[in-house]
């Protein structure tokens, strides 16, 4: 496989070396490189995901979906974004100033925080420690503040209900993500991102193939658990709109709204793109032992898998949100704490024995 | 490097938020009007202060969460060493699961587990 590491490695050189400069600025131009990269890849998939998501729902509802602006309606997203920053942000007079100006931004920190980590192609990642994983459920545990403080900070009735809906939603399907993990951590036998997609190299490898039934009930669980912590339907039951109005952003206009939005659609892209990194390979080809097979689907970039299998997942739960009716907060916390939770357990003493036995893919 | 790059990250990510903001400023209208302070309640003017006293059901779940998460938390390392160590691993980490579950039948049959 190609290895993006050689690209970054030429460009460090060509820095160090070529143009002579010290460790400081090379170091701030990567850095600056970097920051300016991530803020490109955000937005561009943020308003792929928002686009994709009108065409899906237009699709599941047998309309034709946005159509006037553009070709085919593609510049109609330009246009919303235009539309928000142009709008002047206020504050409600008796609203908590502090904790309503820095609510979004705790939400936009989880979400690039987490963004942040997802492999792209072989060495093409930008966050890569050894504690990976562990690190990632730990960012995206920022969100909640944020939300919270959203919807505590407006001081508007619905904007309290929905803050606390969402505050013990998301903490308790965190459980269920951690669990999941964890499960595949085990097979795996490292936390580090690139570790775990390098696992999953070779003939059967991917993690629902080399852990098969474990491995399998994993992601399904890691699935409906991340598509309940990132606020979707059939879990929208914060922002329950014929209820709520919008929720914990119901008081926040122009971009200060922009960011909830921004920050929904990239949750879902995560979600998508960890359960595609952790579970279906990342950038792993497919690969079946025969010779002749792997090395066409090796000639295939990481990075055409890594987007083919996430926005798979991405459409699959867009399928979810569209068919499924909004639960009650009561079935929420009875699908999480009586169901999840315990399969979760028990499939990680299954997992456990699994590996210990040595039952899985080698 | 990896450090610096986290810090880059933290950065990008507030360098996002402070710039939309100062556009909007500078970009949006400005004006003000004493029922546009007002939170929007579905046209009801607004009685009292919102920050109520909440169901406890809520706090129930966030103390659940927090036994809960916490011992996730020891599990992390555990599931690292499993492949080098076998079997031993479910017998030593046996006890703590057991523990774990007879935690969440207790809640369970405390009623903890019911939205109340």
């Amino acid at each position: 496989m190609f290895d993006f590491s050689i690209f970054t490695t030429w460009f460090d050189a060509l820095l160090r070396d070529t143009l002579g400069l010290g460790d400081f600025w090379s170091i701030l131009i990567e850095c600056v490189l970097v920051g300016a990269g991530i803020l490109a890849g955000y937005a561009l998939i943020a308003m792929l995901m928002i686009m994709m998501e009108r065409w899906v729902c237009a699709y599941f509802q047998c309309r034709l979906g946005p159509t006037r602006v553009g070709f085919h309606g593609t510049l109609q997203i330009f246009a919303d974004v235009l539309k928000m920053l142009v709008k002047e942000i206020f504050f409600v007079d008796r609203a908590d100033k502090l904790l309503y100006a820095v609510a979004p931004l705790l939400v936009i920190i989880a979400s690039v925080g987490t963004f942040s980590f997802l492999p792209w192609n072989n060495g093409a990642h930008v966050l890569d420690f050894n504690v990976g994983i562990f690190l990632v459920t730990a960012i995206s545990s920022i969100g909640v503040v944020g939300i919270f403080l959203a919807g505590w900070g407006s001081n508007n009735k619905y904007s309290v209900v929905s803050a606390m809906r969402a505050a013990v939603q998301m903490i308790s399907y965190e459980m269920s993500l951690c669990l999941c993990l964890i499960t595949a951590v085990i097979l795996t036998g490292t936390m580090q991102m690139s570790g775990i997609v390098e696992a999953q190299t070779g003939a059967f490898k991917w993690l629902i193939f080399q852990g098969h039934i474990p491995a399998i009930i994993a992601f399904v669980v890691f699935l409906i658990a991340g598509n309940a912590e990132a606020n979707r339907g059939p879990f929208d039951m914060a922002e329950a709109e014929s209820e709520l109005t919008a929720g914990h952003h119901t008081e926040y206009s122009g971009m200060g709204f922009g960011f909830f939005y921004l920050a929904e659609f990239l949750n879902l892209f995560i979600i998508a793109g960890l359960a595609s990194a952790v579970f279906l390979g990342g950038w792993a080809p497919i690969n079946i032992g025969v010779d002749a097979f792997d090395t066409v689907m090796n000639y295939i970039p990481g990075i055409v898998w890594f987007f083919g299998k996430t926005l798979l997942v991405v459409w699959l739960l867009m399928w979810v949100k569209w068919t499924f009716p909004r639960l009650r907060i009561d079935q929420i916390l009875k699908l999480e704490w009586k169901y999840l939770m315990p399969l979760g357990l028990i499939n990680l003493v299954l997992m456990t024995i699994v590996v210990a036995l040595g039952l899985y893919i080698k | 490097m990896n450090f610096t790059l986290l810090i880059t990250v933290l950065v990008t990510a507030i360098t996002l938020v402070v710039a939309a903001y100062v556009m909007a400023k500078l970009l949006g209208p400005r004006s003000y009007a004493k029922v546009k302070g007002e939170p929007y309640e579905s046209g009801i003017p607004t009685r009292g202060s919102s920050w109520l006293p909440v169901s406890v059901g809520f706090y129930l779940f966030a103390i659940l969460f927090l036994m809960f998460d916490v011992e996730t938390v020891f599990l992390y390392p555990w599931a690292v060493v499993v492949k080098e160590f076998g079997a031993m691993a479910l017998l030593s980490i046996g006890f703590f699961l057991v523990v774990l579950v007879l935690g969440l039948a207790y809640a369970w049959r405390k009623g903890d587990l019911e939205w109340k």
